[in-house]
């Protein structure tokens, strides 16, 4: 018998595969294409305290092997979300994670208190509501606040320690691979009490329009994501799970089973998943199946057998 | 939306139509309205996505796109043989309107492309066809209406199009000349629907990377549109794609 569970912060996941946010909507769209419910997890669409339209201009472009984007936070707001979207989003058997972005402290703070309250209401109305909270501190697409708290360790200490104090739910602290140190700032995680971290988020990145010179985003810069920035993210997860004893969710460029297979042998608790969800719209599952398969290969009966053994 | 559909089907031809035109005709039988779209692949992970292509014709035992080669995707579309294998899923989006009233259809360059559908719903549609160079696919607009009028240069489309005599416009083409027909059909009786594009990750709206502005908030191209009425989406969203 082969057991895929995984253990995020006393949640029980089903299998490492998490649907990393803001590439699996709120799970409505896949939803007609396969069962979320199969699903180790899904972590949202980032959301915000107040609705943001997003950025103008050109929101993605192709890479080799990858693709960058500037989609630049377009939510509906924590309000409408939780209105709207989170009920849907729990409806399936499979874990859910609120992921939150913000400008400023006091935005993110304000958003993960109405956060808290709205899920610890449902729970107390015993109805099901988000497992977890996934702070972004590391947004590179919006101009204020996101991605300078994803750099600058005590800066995002901050934030940290004040959504810590406004939240009940487990959290866990997203991470930007432009950190000035990425293994101080997953160690300021563990002391500020965050229950886990995940990395890495897109790397900053250019595409000049050369035609009519200037750069192809808006906003000048993209995140970079895919299959090109794998082997930087798997070395960035690895010096992070030794430097942490919460667990680590790893991610960056995973098209296959045997990628999540190298992420867990880095260390990663559990992987997430993003680009790949656009190159195969039926990812999950068959990320899922293919992990199954490796297992009963490889005679591996769970996955605690090969977590961190690099 | 319709339900997407995963096919590996089989090509059955591809065809040069102009020097950077192909049309690929697919073996299978598809659902899709005039004006939605198919993602296609026949590759494994380079390019990296999937390519958003309107559907040009649906019929017994085929689907057909008409696409412009413009890079890699495209070209290695433009490569498929007969015999050979190409992924397609969908149909995704919202096309033209089923309406009743006065047509007319304009299309310029590869923008014709998503029209041909709408013409042969509307069998009695004018239809105005605008070319920059050289003109393509006209035989099969005039095989279904006689009314077809082609410009292929300088000589603009639009000079050909009176908004007052329509109901209803359909147009699908370069933004300008989107935005320049719109100009044209203000303060008429016309409703002007027409096509957009953007680039696009996942093609069924949960990615955001071809949200466009507008009036009343965003719209996705991939889910609300592509086919949009004039004024729902700002002009100048679509300048990029």
């Amino acid at each position: 018998m082969h057991s895929m569970t995984c253990n995020i912060a006393g949640v029980e996941l089903k299998n490492p595969v998490i649907m990393a946010s803001g590439t699996f909507g709120f799970g409505r769209e896949y939803a007609q294409l396969y069962d979320p419910g199969l699903l180790g997890g899904i972590s949202g669409k980032g959301i915000t305290l107040h609705p943001r339209a997003g950025n103008k201009g050109s929101r993605m472009q192709e890479t080799a092997s990858g693709m960058m984007n500037s989609v630049g936070l377009e939510n509906p707001g924590v309000e409408a979300f939780l209105r709207d979207e989170l009920e849907s989003m729990t409806q399936w058997d499979t874990a859910v994670m609120i992921n939150l972005g913000g400008a400023d402290i006091e935005e993110y703070v304000k958003a993960a208190s109405i956060i808290n309250d709205a899920c610890a209401a449902q729970r107390r109305e015993g109805h099901r509501t988000a497992d977890m909270l996934e702070l972004n501190i590391s947004c590179p697409n919006v101009k204020e606040g996101g991605m300078q708290f994803g750099i600058r360790t005590e800066v995002a200490r901050q934030v940290v320690r004040e959504v810590r104090m406004a939240t009940a739910l487990p959290l866990i602290v997203k991470l930007s691979p432009g950190a000035e140190d990425l293994t101080a700032m997953a160690v300021m995680c563990e002391e500020e009490g965050a229950d886990g971290i995940s990395l890495v988020n897109t790397f900053q990145a250019m595409k000049i329009d050369i035609r009519r010179r200037r750069s192809a985003f808006q906003q000048t810069y993209a995140g970079l994501s895919g299959p090109a920035i794998k082997p930087i993210a798997l070395r960035m997860v690895h010096q992070t799970a030794q430097a942490v004893r919460i667990p680590v969710i790893g991610m960056g460029g995973i098209t296959s089973a045997e990628d999540i297979v190298e992420f867990i042998m880095a260390g990663a608790a559990a992987v997430q998943v993003g680009t790949y969800n656009f190159m195969n719209l039926r990812a999950g599952v068959e990320l899922i199946s293919g992990l199954e398969a490796w297992m009963r290969q490889e005679r591996v009966q769970a996955l605690d057998e090969i977590r961190g053994i690099v | 939306m319709q339900k997407g559909r995963f096919t590996v089907a089989k090509v059955i031809s591809n065809v040069r139509y102009a020097p950077d035109i192909n049309v690929l005709k697919v073996e299978g039988d598809y659902a899709g309205a005039m004006g939605q779209f198919y993602m296609l692949r026949c590759w494994d992970s380079f390019p990296l996505l999937s390519r958003p292509i309107s559907i040009y014709d649906i019929g017994d035992g085929y689907i057909a796109f008409m696409f412009r080669i413009v890079g890699t995707g495209t070209e290695l579309l433009a490569g498929l043989q007969p015999g050979d294998e190409v992924q397609l899923e969908g149909p995704f989006g919202q096309g033209f309107p089923e309406v009743e009233g006065r047509i007319a259809l304009v299309g310029g360059g590869m923008g014709t492309a998503p029209l041909y559908m709408a013409a042969k719903r509307y069998t009695q549609a004018e239809v105005f066809l605008g070319f920059s160079t050289t003109a393509f696919g006209v035989p099969a607009f005039e095989e279904r209406t006689s009314q077809v009028t082609v410009t292929v240069g300088a000589e603009s489309i639009l000079e050909h199009v009176q908004p007052e005599r329509y109901e209803y416009i359909f147009a699908c083409g370069p933004h300008l000349m989107l935005e320049a027909l719109a100009h044209k059909v203000e303060g008429t009786e016309a409703r002007l629907f027409l096509s957009a594009e953007k680039r696009m990750a996942c093609g069924m709206g949960a990615c955001l990377v071809c949200s466009v502005q507008g009036p009343h908030g965003n719209r996705k191209v991939c889910k609300d549109g592509p086919v949009f009425e004039a004024g729902e989406v700002d002009w100048d969203a679509l300048h990029d794609l």
